[in-house]
């Protein structure tokens, strides 16, 4: 299917994931139609890498962390995880799997019970995990914290006594507590100050070094998601609309998805007032809409570079370079430029 | 762009040695402490820092809406177009606030009111400085939803602040903040809560807007992004006082005070695939227990004996670049002012 370098098994295989939300709507919430929030995803994940999940804010990253995890269940597709099927087993056949593969949220603070101590939310994963001694599981968290380098006493105190950099760090060592060979980052450092960010990235580079961990990572910043991945997929109303090695998909974006959204970075540019002028003329609000299925390509109203063929568009990823997929046969070259 | 002779000439604010204490049970937290800055007329000037440096309460004194108790504005003349705003009755306040200074917020949710249209939100944004007829009103509301980008703004005049996206709501806000043609607009994060390409859009805008009427624009962020993007000039914040001041490209490509040296290296990029990120050791000091002579000295490599003592100068590096450090300053070859 793909071409990619790296040919072991996948950690993470996703083949055309489908997760759709009810619209309801009246005094009886019939309903009225459908959002398909995550429509036809393809993704792999290889051992010992970090994909990188981007897109502007309500395309469905976070549905595809939700349905990957099984927290949520997909309409149809398949879910590899490590080579075996897991989008039918049951919450019991789940269990071994759920504790391969953790996440870290955003919100640390949201995402820690605060009446329990840190010590005790990493504890618990433990125990999930199957130590039964209790003096085991107080040394194995003495241990994870450390790891991601915070002191062993923090364990007494409670999520609020932390600042919001600590949180991500016990977020972190929560997850690891189960031993996960894939982590789900979502947006983990996007609510840190700027310096603290720094310190999680680095924590997350070295993790993975020493634990051979694989990250699905997803994120708004561009630049994290450039120093940080090895693979990028950027996602626009519920489908990929291109993925590449990560130095192929900034140096040379093909989908005008992909470019829209890299012009967007911002950069010291003491002539942008004279660009502003121009940029502001009618631009339309470009905002995916996942409710409406398009027959054609999602991204076709806010395309500068449509033509008719757009509107009837297979549903298909066109590779135009080693490991470097588009959905947009135009940007493939599958399609003469008319 | 505006000119550094504009700034050189009568600047539209100049607040002067701006000190703000918050009084807890038994502690007093200095959140600004000893600040000066200037609002050039049509400049977009940038106050930039981590959280909790002091940038909204800046604002806030700006706009004499500090909460007293427990604040209180222990120093400082705060001049707008020649005349002392610190001086100022608050009824006095009232006829400058939102009307010749406006301000747009973080979060556009939480400040437009969920039970009335959008219409009825703007219009009281004018009636209250202005009033004119209902008819008058409208056609205004319209103008100026068009100018904020809203496409088919008639359309939009019933709609409530649910039925509109992110982006949206905080382009609603800022038209509301250019209801009665302000001189100064005061933006505290307004794009934090915005995803990238949303965020560079509302950049845009503001830049385009700056252009059309003539307007000076103190932009608040803890984004070195962000700022990148919008800033003419910029103040870096560091625990409640001013540590750099510069235009942006001098700022980005020559930065002399040792935090914003660390802060620029700890940024993620591709350029830096593969390197580890700098990241400033130790972290952001409790604004009741501040070091003493320079603030920064706990973190800082730089450091020297008396940097624990004194309260460091600002140096002036010309055309408009100071950097409160007098270490790096000597290291240039100058001599420090006493
Ligand atoms: N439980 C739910 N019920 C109904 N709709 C939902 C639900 N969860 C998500 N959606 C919708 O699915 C779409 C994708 O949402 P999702 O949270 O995956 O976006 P996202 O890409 O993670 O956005 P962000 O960057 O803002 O986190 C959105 O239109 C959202 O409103
Ligand atoms: N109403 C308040 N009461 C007590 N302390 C406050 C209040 N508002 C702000 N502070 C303190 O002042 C400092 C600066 O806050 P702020 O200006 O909001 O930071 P930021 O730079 O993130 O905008 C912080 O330490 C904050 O806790
Ligand atoms: S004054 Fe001293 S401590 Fe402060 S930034 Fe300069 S060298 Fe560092
Ligand atoms: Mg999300
Ligand atoms: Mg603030």
């Amino acid at each position: 299917m793909k071409d990619r370098p790296n040919t072991e098994t996948p950690i993470l295989q996703v083949s055309g994931l489908k997760k759709y939300f009810p619209v309801r709507r009246g005094f009886f919430q019939r309903i009225s139609g459908w959002i398909h929030a995550v429509d036809g995803v393809d993704l792999s994940v290889p051992p010992g890498e970090t994909l990188g999940l981007v897109g502007e804010s309500g395309c469905g990253k976070s549905t595809v962390a939700r349905t990957v995890l099984r927290l949520l269940d997909p309409e149809a597709g398949s879910i590899r995880f490590d080579g075996e099927e897991i989008s039918d087993l049951t919450e019991a056949e789940l269990k071994p799997v759920r504790r391969k593969m953790q996440i870290v949220f955003q919100d640390p603070y949201g995402s820690l019970n605060p009446r329990m101590t840190v010590g005790q939310s990493i504890a618990e994963g433990l125990r999930a995990f199957g130590i039964r001694s209790a003096a085991k599981r107080q040394s194995r968290t003495a241990e994870l914290l450390e790891m991601v380098g915070l002191s062993a006493d923090s364990a007494e105190r409670f999520p609020h006594e932390f600042s919001g950099g600590q949180r991500q760090r016990v977020g972190i060592a929560r997850a690891l507590s189960v031993e996960p060979e894939l982590v789900i980052c979502d947006e983990p450092i996007s609510a840190l100050d700027v310096s603290i960010q720094a310190q999680i990235i680095n924590l997350l580079k070295d993790l993975q070094e020493r634990l051979g961990l694989s990250y699905l990572f997803i994120s708004h910043d561009l630049n994290v998601v450039g120093y940080l991945c090895d693979r990028v997929a950027v996602m626009y109303a519920g489908k990929i609309m291109e993925e590449a090695p990560a130095m192929a998909l900034f140096e040379d974006p093909r989908h005008p998805y992909t470019r829209k959204l890299l012009s967007a970075i911002p950069e010291p540019d003491p002539s942008r007032k004279s660009r502003a002028a121009e940029a502001l003329q009618g631009e339309p609000e470009a905002e995916p809409r996942p409710e409406a299925a398009p027959e054609g390509c999602p991204f076709l109203s806010a395309c500068e570079d449509r033509d008719a063929s757009c509107e009837h568009l297979e549903d298909a990823l066109y590779p135009v370079a080693e490991g470097h997929l588009v959905r947009c046969p135009k940007a493939s070259g599958k399609v003469d430029s008319a | 762009m505006a000119s550094t002779e504009d700034n050189a000439g009568t600047p539209l604010l100049s607040v002067e040695d701006l000190r703000v204490y918050f009084h807890g049970d038994d502690t007093v937290s200095r959140a600004v402490d000893g600040i000066d800055f200037t609002v050039g007329p049509r400049e977009t000037v940038c106050l930039v820092g981590e959280s909790g440096c002091g940038k909204t309460v800046s604002a806030l004194a700006v706009l004499g809406l500090i909460p007293t108790p427990p604040g209180r504005i222990v120093s400082g003349r705060i001049v707008f177009a020649g005349t002392d705003l610190a001086k100022m009755e608050e009824e006095e306040l009232r006829k400058i606030r939102g009307n010749r200074i406006a301000m747009v917020f973080q979060e556009p949710l939480t400040s437009l009111n969920p039970v009335f249209t959008i219409e009825d939100q703007i219009s009281e944004a004018i009636r209250i400085h202005h009033p004119m007829s209902e008819e008058a009103l409208r056609r205004r509301c319209v103008e100026l939803l068009g100018d904020v980008g809203i496409s088919s703004p008639e359309d939009r005049l019933s709609d409530y602040p649910h039925q509109l996206s992110g982006g949206q709501r905080q382009r609603v806000m800022i038209a509301m903040a250019l209801a009665c043609d302000p001189e100064l607009i005061i933006a505290d994060e307004p794009t934090t809560a915005l995803d990238v390409t949303v965020q560079s859009q509302i950049l845009m805008l503001f830049s385009s807007i700056q252009l059309r009427r003539s307007m000076s624009i103190l932009y608040i962020t803890h984004d070195l992004g962000v700022v990148a993007g919008v800033a003419d000039r910029v103040y870096v914040m560091y625990a409640g006082i001013i540590v750099e001041q510069a235009g942006t490209v001098q700022l980005f490509g020559s930065a002399k005070h040792p935090y914003t040296q660390g802060l620029l290296a700890s940024l993620p990029s591709r350029s830096r695939r593969g390197q580890r990120l700098y990241s400033i050791p130790g972290s952001v000091p409790n604004p009741a227990r501040k070091p003493s002579g320079c603030p920064f000295h706990p973190r800082c490599g730089h450091a020297i004996a008396s940097c624990r003592t004194e309260y460091p100068p600002m140096c002036d590096y010309g055309q408009g670049h100071f950097a409160r450090c007098p270490v790096l300053f000597e290291s240039a070859g100058r001599k420090v002012p006493r």
